[in-house]
């Protein structure tokens, strides 16, 4: 025991990391986080403009936010839209995902990367070609309209995800299965499913979130009856002048930063709790 | 030419009792390379068989396996279970066991859940299922291991849990993919038995791919021996050891000492570097090949070793060799010897009490003509 | 034949993703494209006035202005910060990543209208210059302003392809040329920056072809006289209703857009590093 002690010295380090890019790297966290913690002190002012900092303290801006019916119904828009985008993006990507998995050649690999145009393609150009095709399809303004164009931009993060768990996921499974009896769809119940399911949810929190934050093309397919919130965030700065945003904009930011960190902390904990185990 | 198998019946509720009949007929797979993997292979594996494909590394065996499994589609041919033709049926309707070399145990279910897997698919009933796998758990070794994830189960185990998944739903036959290959000597020779054991027990049939000449041996009760995707012969250990009818055969099974020749005519005699060798007629191969170009292979437990020729009995074959090396092996020698003009590489095994020889050692090499063999080149 | 049936069913699942994808962008962009070209019968005449009105090809200039000054900036703050990355533990390296991608993940208009508040008149950023003696730094509704709020977003875009490139160099050879007599500063230029180079290209790629679709932020943060391509095209899709002008215009933005992407995706694995971005999975985890 006393040896042990004796030889745990500090680590001399050889090749530090100089202190000024610690510093730096501070600053550039800061850039990357500050800007966006500046909504929530806005979001309880008192004040009926963009006045900054806040003239007092009050509760109004939530208030409002949660009683004004523009509001909740763009928000309840949202999330419809949202939850049926995530469904049919994950069911869709994901069957992608595992077909692509198992097929190579040329043709492939074009599936995939055309899958993945969504991602790369100006929003602003899908945004004008479905608006002007939605048009003639009589899908703007609609539910319906919303989640498909939605799902299109949505598979490509579903397809990334669901693509990383079957990275791991060892084909020779499906063959086993098989050979025990089961058909191609029961093998991918209950060994695919389960195993990459890591995956699959997380496309399916992707695609929610891709969706719910969705903002150019919502605006070319809104209509005066429906209209999402980022929509009517969007609205809140260029017409009406409204400070409600600003507890919109500090819900979403609270609401998207427990989606990231709290799977980092679980991680952390359960990985905590693995050592732990002698 | 086929050896019926005697199966033991065992008081198992798990065996089947006979077992399939795997009938292949001019099966080929032709993935568009070269050659085709497999080539034109015909086959009948008897019912309650232990039949085992032994080969190099990709000669067509694990193709082999999985066109009888139904993972790969014939390009030609049929394999027929029981003569019923299941060249069109999926893998999950075909209802053969099959056991990988990565054992590939799902990693989310328990021993349990992965052995009662089948017998689910399959829509058994509950307490059926949980008397099944105790039984079939305790065939393997496993009693008690039910709730463990495969993970944590040594490689050895996990194979066994997979043995168990395969066979629990009495399948018309175990098709095995090297499942031994990923585990250590001791481990390989304990597994072989044990699945000898559970062949006996369940008595079904069991086609068992290997690239190892040894447990080939020590396993099958007939070995097919593949080459370049067509099967160079069928037979049990003791036919493909003894009378090998191809000059691969007798190189792939054990050692042995080969001189090459030229076309082996009809006569009683044939030459090899100025020698004039007797031929007892009986041991030249009855492979059409052989008329063609033949070579003569002698085991090196067959071959003696006299200090001259004034020893050699009289109608004996011999040739002149001189001592390379000598491994020592308990109770026997290795001889390594320098054979002929052209100095080919030869072997003799010869006891102890014969004396010792030291490297450099001019000695003459003798056998019977009823010791050697004259196979296709 | 069984064997084409088996071939056939493998792509089955992918006809939904596919059809989707057909119906909602392939569709509607072909018809955009054969919109820009007839007019009712084959013309060329929609793409001239792009290069003859006066108006595309400057806003088109400054477009790709900005997106040049994003992309600078972003490799400056974004190679310093991805180096760090693979010099820090475990532990911090995963925070270094949650934060990188917490501003790709964060409401785009909760962004937005924070750099509003931020650079607007009488904001923050006024008063820090207003500390040190300069008066009446107002960014909101310029171009500089448009710029620095692109640049956030866009860092992840920089940082991720940056991180993987640099944690596969081996910094024993950084030591071994500074065994060899070179400076520090010597021995990041010789031997450092040049084993960086993919990962700079892919960065450089990705930021500069994204930069160039930029909607939401300079129409809220810039200025009408100076809008970006993006600006133009909805002006002349919902104001105009002039859809063949529009679709020549977004013919071009997309294909500008995939070239470079495409050939980006050749130096560098782009669209594998855009994954990785979109997800948040660098390789190091997978
Ligand atoms: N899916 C495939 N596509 C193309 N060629 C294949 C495929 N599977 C096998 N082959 C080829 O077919 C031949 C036979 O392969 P096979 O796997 O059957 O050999 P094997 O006897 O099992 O060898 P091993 O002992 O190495 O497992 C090889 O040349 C192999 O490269
Ligand atoms: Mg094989």
């Amino acid at each position: 025991m006393t040896s042990q002690v004796k030889t745990r010295r500090r680590p001399v380090a050889v090749d530090p990391v100089p202190w000024w890019l610690k510093v730096f790297g501070g600053l550039v966290v800061a850039f990357f986080i500050l800007p966006t913690l500046f909504v929530i002190p806005m979001s309880f002012s008192s004040a009926t403009t963009f006045q900054f900092p806040p003239p007092g303290f009050s509760w109004r801006l939530y208030e409002n936010f949660f009683t004004n019916p523009v509001w909740l119904d763009s928000l309840g828009n949202s999330f419809l839209v949202a939850s049926l985008t995530a469904l049919l993006a994950t069911t869709v990507g994901t069957a992608a995902a595992v077909a692509l998995s198992r097929l190579d050649g040329k043709a492939a690999r074009f599936a995939r990367t055309v899958l993945m145009v969504p991602i790369v393609a100006p929003s602003i150009v899908v945004a004008v070609a479905v608006y002007i095709s939605f048009l003639g399809w009589r899908l703007t303004g609609t539910v319906g309209g919303y989640v498909l164009a939605h799902t299109a931009i949505a598979v490509p993060y579903v397809l990334v995800s669901v693509t990383g768990a079957l990275g791991g996921f060892d084909q020779r499974l499906l063959k086993a299965s098989a050979s025990l009896g089961a058909s191609p769809l029961r093998s991918f119940v209950r060994v695919t499913m389960p195993l990459i399911s890591r995956g699959i949810l997380t496309g399916a929190i992707f695609a929610f979130i891709v969706s719910f934050d969705e903002v150019v093309i919502a605006l070319f397919l809104r209509s005066p009856l429906f209209q999402t919130m980022p929509v009517q965030m969007y609205n809140s700065v260029t017409v009406e002048i409204d400070p409600t945003i600003s507890a919109a904009s500090s819900l979403m930011v609270l609401a998207v930063t427990i989606i990231f960190i709290l799977p980092q902390l679980l991680r952390g904990r359960a990985g905590r709790r693995q050592e732990r185990r002698p | 030419m086929t050896r019926q198998t005697t199966v033991e019946a065992t008081g198992s509720r798990l065996g089947t009792g006979l077992g399939t009949e795997i009938r292949l007929e001019g099966v080929t797979k032709d993935y568009g390379l070269a050659a085709p993997a497999v080539d034109d292979i015909s086959l009948t594996i008897e019912p309650g068989e232990f039949m085992t494909l032994l080969g190099p590394s990709g000669s067509g065996k694990t193709t082999t396996l999985n066109l009888i499994a139904g993972f790969e589609t014939l390009t030609e041919g049929t394999i027929s279970l029981d003569g019923a033709d299941v060249s069109a049926v999926p893998p999950h309707r075909r209802n053969l066991g099959m056991l990988f070399q990565n054992y590939a145990l799902f990693p989310h279910m328990t021993v349990a859940q992965n052995v009662a897997y089948p017998l689910r698919e399959r829509k058994v009933p509950k307490p059926e299922i949980a008397r099944k796998v105790a039984e079939v758990l305790e065939l393997v070794q496993l009693t008690g291991r039910d709730d463990t994830h495969p993970s944590r189960l040594s490689g050895g185990q996990q194979q066994r849990v997979a043995l168990a998944r395969a066979i629990v739903f009495e399948p018309k036959a175990l098709l095995l993919d090297e499942p031994l290959g990923a585990l250590d000597r001791n481990l390989r020779a304990a597994l072989q038995t044990e699945i000898r054991r559970i062949h006996r027990e369940v008595g079904s049939t069991f086609v068992f791919v290997t690239h190892d000449q040894e447990e080939a041996m020590n396993l099958a009760d007939r070995i097919a021996l593949f080459n370049n995707g067509r099967i160079e012969q069928v037979g049990t250990p003791q036919q493909l050891y003894a009378a090998p009818e191809t000059l691969f055969t007798a190189r792939f099974l054990g050692d042995s000492n080969v001189f090459e020749l030229g076309a082996v005519g009809t006569g009683g005699t044939v030459a090899w570097e100025g020698e004039s060798w007797g031929v007892d007629p009986e041991t030249v191969a009855a492979h059409p090949g052989v008329r063609a170009a033949g070579a003569i292979v002698v085991r090196p437990e067959d071959v003696e070793v006299a200090g001259s020729r004034d020893a050699v009995p009289v109608g004996a074959n011999a040739v002149r060799a001189s001592v390379r090396d000598v491994e020592y092996m308990g109770s026997y020698r290795t001889l390594l010897l320098t054979v002929g003009e052209r100095g080919l590489l030869g072997r003799a095994r010869v006891s102890a009490l014969r004396g010792e020889y030291a490297i450099g050692d001019e000695v003459v090499l003798w056998w019977r003509p009823r010791a050697q063999r004259i196979v296709a080149a | 034949m069984s064997s084409n049936k088996i071939r056939w069913s493998g792509w089955l699942p992918l006809v939904p993703a596919l059809a989707l994808l057909a119906g909602v962008l392939l569709v509607p962009l072909g018809k955009t494209f054969v919109r820009s070209v007839s007019n009712p019968d084959l013309t060329l005449a929609n793409y001239e006035h792009l290069f003859t009105d006066g108006v595309t090809m400057t806003v088109l200039g400054r477009t790709a202005l900005t997106a040049a000054t994003v992309t600078v900036a972003a490799l400056l703050l974004g190679y310093p910060y991805a180096y760090l990355m693979t010099r820090v533990g475990p532990r911090a390296r995963g925070i270094l990543l949650v934060v990188v991608l917490i501003p790709f993940w964060t409401s785009v208009m909760a962004r937005n209208f924070a750099w509003i508040i931020i650079l607007q008149d009488g904001g923050p950023v006024q008063s820090a210059f207003e500390l040190i003696g300069v008066h009446d730094v107002v960014l909101y509704g310029t171009n500089a302003g448009v710029t620095i709020a692109m640049t956030q977003v866009m860092l992840p875009f920089m940082v991720l392809p940056l991180f993987s490139t640099l944690g596969s160099i081996d910094r024993k050879l950084l030591l071994a040329a500074r065994g060899l007599g070179s400076s520090p500063t010597a021995a990041f230029w010789k031997v450092f920056w040049p084993l960086s180079r993919g990962g700079v290209m892919a960065g450089v790629m990705l930021v500069f072809t994204l930069s160039l679709g930029f909607y939401v932020t300079p129409a809220l943060l810039g200025s009408p006289q100076q809008s970006l391509v993006a600006q133009l095209l909805a002006q002349r899709t919902t104001l105009l209703l002039d859809f063949a002008a529009a679709g020549a215009l977004g013919m071009v933005v997309l294909v500008i857009t995939l070239v470079l992407v495409a050939w980006a995706n050749k130096v560098g694995g782009t669209v594998s590093a855009l994954g990785v971005v979109a997800t948040g999975q660098p390789k190091e985890r997978v």
